[in-house]
């Protein structure tokens, strides 16, 4: 149980004094990351290790934050995701807790804990070897410099990777909860005011003011309300939300209650999806803490405001994420869309005005909350305050996730923090906004990255998916990966999303395989507008995106398919023929014997030919030839 | 809400009107929508009902609802185009066997394709779902048709309270079906086919019996008798344009007779037995105050939906059969002897006609059966079968003579033919147990449900009349619960009683249904006798047969029993 309960604000403010000063009295603290990336890079056997071998060393460390008994003061801890999860595990070793002064270790192994712990945490060494060398070889010893993390601004990921994100009170140790007693302090009218001030727009993918959603739903009288929060992140390669819950879920429950205040809610609901179990496990631990600490229940800090949140584990389909779908799969009903309006503030679960809002987005409201309006402007552009989370995947350098003010070039994101294009290669574009989004090619590729603007590039914010693709990737083929993706998850309900994505998955489909015929880029486009113009939900209007864009900005390679029978980027195997270079060929007839379809002809010692029409590219003649002569 | 649209140009006031769409489509404007359907949740699917307001804004007009001042239009370029594409779409994915398809001439889908003039599908059909479900006594369900439009979902779980059906799979593999994917038949399904009557497409039809009705008139060792349950004729009377029910009832006479049928007899004679049955049960039940209320027990759907989720109220059911059942019963008893006929080798082949398909799966019920083991009632063909086959036989109703139907089992009061409507069996009681045939109004109206108070000899009677299935369980649960207190309870599981049975030809809504309603109370007026305890035929086999209601030999032939079943399955506990 907790020490004590949180009755007051003054309690938390003495008990956030007392975590400053266990803190501060550290000598050193380790935190090893134990985010998603760095648990399927080995984390979890990195932790054991070297938890036994500072045992094994006679390294005491403390039991708890409280425990200040221990010879050396050392903390040896877990945090949520620290951000470069490629170069995972990484392990934080900060002396006299000051992260300035911090050492940073990527790729640790289980190999490495005995000298880390001899070498580093025994002796102040540094391990030259485990430390962060770019792409020119220079290393570093602390992560805060390198460009990665030096040119990002960090908000709603600030705790994320610095706290134990399963103590409550390393969370109220660094100002949580102190944006709530805030907004407890003032009016719902006023919490509102400061929200709308701020101008943070919903980051889950449609980017409407929270503000005036919040507002919407506080003018209704009816007595029962809810606030949901949308954790489904359904879009393939996201997963900041997850490492926001899984890493600082105390700042999603604070600003869950802050909007339960706002709005005159008493009840919360958090959607996560099951494959997400650590961020199941370490939201549900944060609530089970917060209700000991007395910051859910009755009378939370004094006011006589009362809120409790539930977990609700969704099944994991992307239209789950659509805010209608994700209530009605809350009430245990199928998870479709119904059309809008009703809005859920005026309609929403179990028929009550509901705010529902996306995980970042609630990570944001403690810090307006905290530090106000003004604060959170400071960052972002006119229209698009704030910053946002990224995840950058695809051919990129250092992939991972990122959060930068909104407002930040896109070339600045790929070549700057991104490290490049994966190999030197060229950039061709980079889809932004996952399956709803478009494809902003390379010379586009300066654009702010603010909501406007990214719209006027035929893409979407979104909820903030960045797939950087080089010169090899071929557009029709992009085209066809996402409208794979979103066919697929289309729960059925209307003819123009269930049928329409169906039929534009056949035609890029037959256009990748090369039987792409005059006609079908009309019969596409037809079909992406109506789609678009038809749909019920969102999931429908904008899988068009990804086909609309490339066509947009390469049409011509929708063309060289169709007409030329050609794949400019060389990507698409239907257009690859076998062919045999005549000054390799011995003329042995092996490849001629072994051809299963009889496509290879010509005489002893002369070089071959391979018929391409009988060709049924199996590949066994270039496995068969001794000389390398046939190609692909 | 009431106020003014501005519909394509023309200012259009409404006023109760609860969608964009109704308003729409009372302003004579037909949108050749899929997934509408004015007694159901609107569900936005078929995305037919797209509109454009002023500032390019589209909407679907069934989910939005009417404001004061909004400026629409139907028609424009874009919104042609989504239509165009929506069905384009629909029918890249439909077998398009209009030809050969149960449905045709009543399709919406075949209406709207033709009304948008959809001239190309660009998109190749898929393989055929072998898998059609025709397995069950009434209804077949073929997926290959469907269009998703959620309508039969919605009936069977907003009307019925069933929720038999229901959306599986996702995406372009979703369909409609049972849980677990079984047959209908193994599903908690009631048979009422109210699923079929909002289907748009000829995805679900009745069982197409009139083969076997074919061949039995061709079979020399059948005798072939016909009954007409009173519904049918609200339904002959629509279809052809026929003046009144007697007329329609005659006309049809004649056409089964040039078909070579041996009888026809008329539903509405055993009505009038129903109710000295049912009423001398109930009465008894009163005076001993035992096993109250009485449920009233001439719709199968309701039997089996109490067999299912209320087996706690079996025992309250009247034990009389259906009108159907006793007609078939005594025929395939009584009747070779009140008639002197020497059947030889032949067996009597008892047709039942009826607006409704869970009749066709009484007929199938265990307990039905003649002391052979046979079926009482051999085919049961609804009102949309006997329609087909007059089509095929070339017969137009409204031009063919009047032959009488035959005696003794036809001469009727208004008390029997009033069965057809929500209430009607609840007034035959009253005319026979309490004002000798006088009209009662408060029992006349679709109202989903109706509440009457009377007096029996000092006893108070609360006679209740509900609709809809889903509007009986609801009641039920109120009467668990002691919040709501009747003696006498009519139940008909389809919304405005059996002339809007599933077995009705489409369009069988509200709006229909009301007319039949009218057609009905029409022939009760025009019937010489209105009380059923003056009916004199049935009279005379009590003298011959029965001796009196209720009596051994009543009971024998005129009354049934029933059995809890799996609230899952739908299938018998016990077997
Ligand atoms: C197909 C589809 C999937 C969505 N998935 C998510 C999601 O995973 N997470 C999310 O926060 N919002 C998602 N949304 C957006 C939500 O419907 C809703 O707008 C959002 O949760 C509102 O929160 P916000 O205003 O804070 O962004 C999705 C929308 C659609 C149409
Ligand atoms: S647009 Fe797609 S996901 Fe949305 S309701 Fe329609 S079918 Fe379902
Ligand atoms: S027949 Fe009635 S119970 Fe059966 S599926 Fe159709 S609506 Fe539901
Ligand atoms: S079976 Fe008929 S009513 Fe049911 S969804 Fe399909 S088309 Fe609609
Ligand atoms: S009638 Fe409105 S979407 Fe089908």
């Amino acid at each position: 149980m907790a020490d004590f309960k949180i009755n007051i604000v003054a309690d938390l403010e003495s008990l956030k004094d007392k975590v400053s000063a266990a803190r501060a009295a550290e000598k050193i603290r380790i935190s090893l990351c134990m985010g998603n990336g760095c648990l399927a890079a080995g984390a979890g056997e990195v932790y054991d290790a070297l938890k036994e071998s500072l045992e094994k060393h006679g390294v005491a460390t403390k039991s708890d934050l409280f425990d200040e008994g221990v010879k050396d003061n050392i903390n040896y801890t877990h945090t949520g995701c620290q951000g470069m999860c490629q170069h995972g595990p990484l392990l934080q070793i900060d002396p006299e807790n000051n992260s300035d002064k911090g050492i940073t270790y990527m790729k640790v192994t289980v190999d490495d804990v005995d000298e880390i712990v001899e070498k580093t945490i025994m002796n102040g060494e540094v391990i030259e070897r485990l430390l962060h060398k770019d792409a020119n070889g220079v290393s570093y010893k602390n992560y805060k410099d390198i460009p990665f993390y030096q040119l990002q601004t960090f908000v709603t990921m600030k705790d994320c990777g610095r706290i134990n994100p399963h103590d409550i009170r390393e969370y109220i140790g660094i100002g949580g909860y102190l944006g709530l007693a805030n907004a407890l302090k003032s009016t719902p009218a006023d919490v509102i005011k400061t929200m709308t001030d701020s101008g943070l727009k919903g980051r889950g993918g449609g980017g409407f003011p929270t503000g005036v959603k919040w507002n919407f739903c506080a003018k209704e009288t009816a007595p029962k309300k809810y606030v949901v929060c949308n954790g489904d992140e359904g879009d393939p390669g996201a997963f900041m939300d997850d490492a926001i819950m899984d890493g600082s879920p105390q700042s999603i429950l604070e600003g869950m209650r802050i909007a339960g205040f706002a709005i005159g809610a008493d009840e919360g609901w958090i959607y996560v999806r099951a494959e997400y179990p650590h961020a199941v496990k370490s939201l549900g631990k944060a609530i089970e803490e917060a209700r000991e600490y007395g910051l859910l229940g009755d009378n939370i800090l004094g006011s006589g405001m009362k809120f409790d949140i539930h977990i609700k584990e969704g099944a994991g389909a992307f239209v789950c994420g659509e805010e209608t779908a994700l209530l009605a799969s809350i009430e245990g009903k199928r998870g479709m869309p119904r059309p809008k309006p009703p809005f859920p503030a005026h309609s929403g679960l179990f028929g009550k005005p509901t705010i529902i809002n996306n995980v970042e987005t609630f990570a944001n409201v403690p810090k307006i909350m905290l530090l106000g309006a003004d604060v959170f402007k400071q960052n972002g552009v006119e229209g698009s305050y704030g910053t946002k989370t990224f995840s950058i995947t695809g051919d990129i350098v250092n992939s991972g996730l990122i959060e930068v003010p909104m407002g930040t070039k896109m070339s600045d994101i790929v070549y700057k923090i991104g490290g490049g294009v994966l190999n030197n290669a060229k950039l061709k574009a980079v889809q932004v906004g996952g399956p709803s989004g478009g494809c902003v090619p390379a010379d586009k590729a300066d654009v702010s990255m603010d909501y406007d603007s990214v719209k006027a590039v035929g893409a979407i914010v979104g909820s903030g998916g960045l797939v950087v693709m080089s010169e090899t990737a071929c557009m029709v083929d992009v085209a066809k990966y996402f409208m794979t993706f979103t066919q697929s998850e289309s729960c059925g309900k209307c003819t123009m999303c269930r049928e329409g994505t169906k039929r534009m998955l056949e035609i890029l489909t037959k256009i990748c395989d090369g039987r792409g015929e005059d006609g079908d880029i009309e019969t596409l486009e037809e079909l992406a507008k109506a789609v678009s113009d038809g749909s019920l939900c969102a999931l429908g209007k904008t899988a068009p995106n990804p086909v609309l864009s490339t066509l947009r900005y390469f049409r011509s390679e929708y063309e060289a398919h169709i007409y030329d029978k050609k794949c400019p980027a060389g990507k698409c195997t239907a257009f690859k023929k076998y062919h045999i270079i005549p000054d390799k060929c011995k003329g042995c007839s092996a490849c001629a014997r072994k051809c299963p379809v009889g496509a290879i002809s010509g005489e002893l010692k002369k070089p071959f030919v391979i018929d391409s029409e009988k060709c049924i590219k199996c590949g066994v003649c270039a496995a068969t030839c001794k000389f390398g002569a046939i190609e692909f | 809400m009431s106020g003014t649209i501005i519909i394509n140009n023309q200012p259009v006031a409404f006023d109760k009107e609860k969608s964009l769409l109704e308003v729409i489509t009372n302003a004579g404007i037909d949108l050749h929508t899929l997934c509408y359907n004015k007694q159901l949740a609107p569900f936005g699917a078929c995305r037919m009902c797209i509109v454009e307001n002023e500032k390019g804004m589209l909407m679907t007009a069934c989910t939005t609802a009417p404001a004061d001042g909004m400026n629409i239009k139907t028609h424009t370029p874009r919104v042609n185009r989504i239509r165009k594409m929506a069905l384009e779409l629909v029918l890249g994915n439909h077998p398009s066997e209009c030809q050969t398809c149960d449905k045709s001439g009543h399709c919406r889908l075949q209406d709207a394709a033709n009304a948008y003039g959809v001239d190309k599908i660009r998109f190749k059909k898929p393989e055929k779902d072998p898998k059609v479900d025709n397995l069950g006594p009434s209804l077949i369900r073929d997926n290959n048709k469907c269009v998703l439009c959620g309508n039969c979902v919605r009936v069977c779980e907003e009307i019925q309270g069933v929720k038999a059906i229901n959306f599986a799979g996702r995406g372009s593999n979703s369909k409609i079906a049972c849980a677990f994917d079984v047959p209908l038949s193994e599903s908690t399904c009631i048979n009422c086919g109210q699923c079929l009557a909002v289907c748009p497409t000829g995805a679900i039809t009745p069982l197409d019996q009139t083969w076997k009705v074919k061949e039995a008139i061709a079979d020399e060792n059948k005798l072939v008798v016909f009954q007409f349950a009173p519904s049918v004729r609200a339904a002959l009377t629509e279809e052809y344009g026929i003046e009144n029910a007697p007329k329609a009832m005659a006309k049809a006479t004649t056409a089964l007779k040039m078909m070579g049928v041996d009888y026809v007899f008329d539903t509405n004679w055993s009505a009038d037995l129903t109710i000295w049955e049912e009423a001398t049960e109930f009465l008894g039940r009163v005076a001993k105050g035992e096993r109250l209320p009485l449920f009233t027990s001439c719709c199968p759907a309701w039997i089996k939906y109490c067999e299912e989720f209320y087996p706690e109220f079996l025992n309250n059911l009247s034990t009389c059969k259906s009108p159907q059942g006793m007609l078939s019963a005594y025929v395939k008893k009584y009747l070779a002897d009140d008639l002197n006929l020497d059947l030889g080798d032949k067996k009597i082949f008892m047709v039942s006609v009826m607006p409704c398909t869970a009749k066709k799966y009484e007929a199938s019920r265990k307990q039905l059966v003649t002391k052979d083991g046979e079926p009482e009632t051999d085919v049961v063909l609804t009102s949309q079968e006997i329609i087909k086959l007059f089509r095929e036989y070339g017969f137009n109703l409204a031009d063919l003579a009047e032959t009488p139907m035959d005696n003794p089992l036809s001469q009727h009061t208004g008390g029997g033919v009033i069965f057809g409507v929500s209430g009607g069996v609840a007034e035959a009681v009253v005319r026979y147990a309490f004002n000798d045939g006088a009209v009662v109004e408060a029992c006349r109206g679709t109202q989903e449900l109706k509440e009457i108070d009377l007096d029996y000899k000092g006893i108070p009677v609360k006679v209740a009349i509900v609709n809809g299935m889903d509007n009986a369980g609801k009641l039920l649960d109120a009467i668990k619960s002691g919040e709501k207190e009747y003696t006498i309870i009519e139940v008909m599981c389809c919304r405005g009683g059996c002339i809007g049975g599933g077995g009705q030809p489409v369009p069988n809504e509200m709006a229909q249904r009301e007319l039949r309603k009218d057609t009905i109370y029409d022939a009760d007026y025009l019937a010489a006798l209105k009380n059923p305890a003056d009916n004199p035929d049935v009279k005379a086999i009590y003298e011959r047969h029965l001796g009196e209601p209720n009596s051994h030999a009543a009971h024998e032939i005129l009354h049934t029993s029933y059995e809890p079943r799996d609230k899952v399955t739908g299938q018998w506990s016990k077997d």
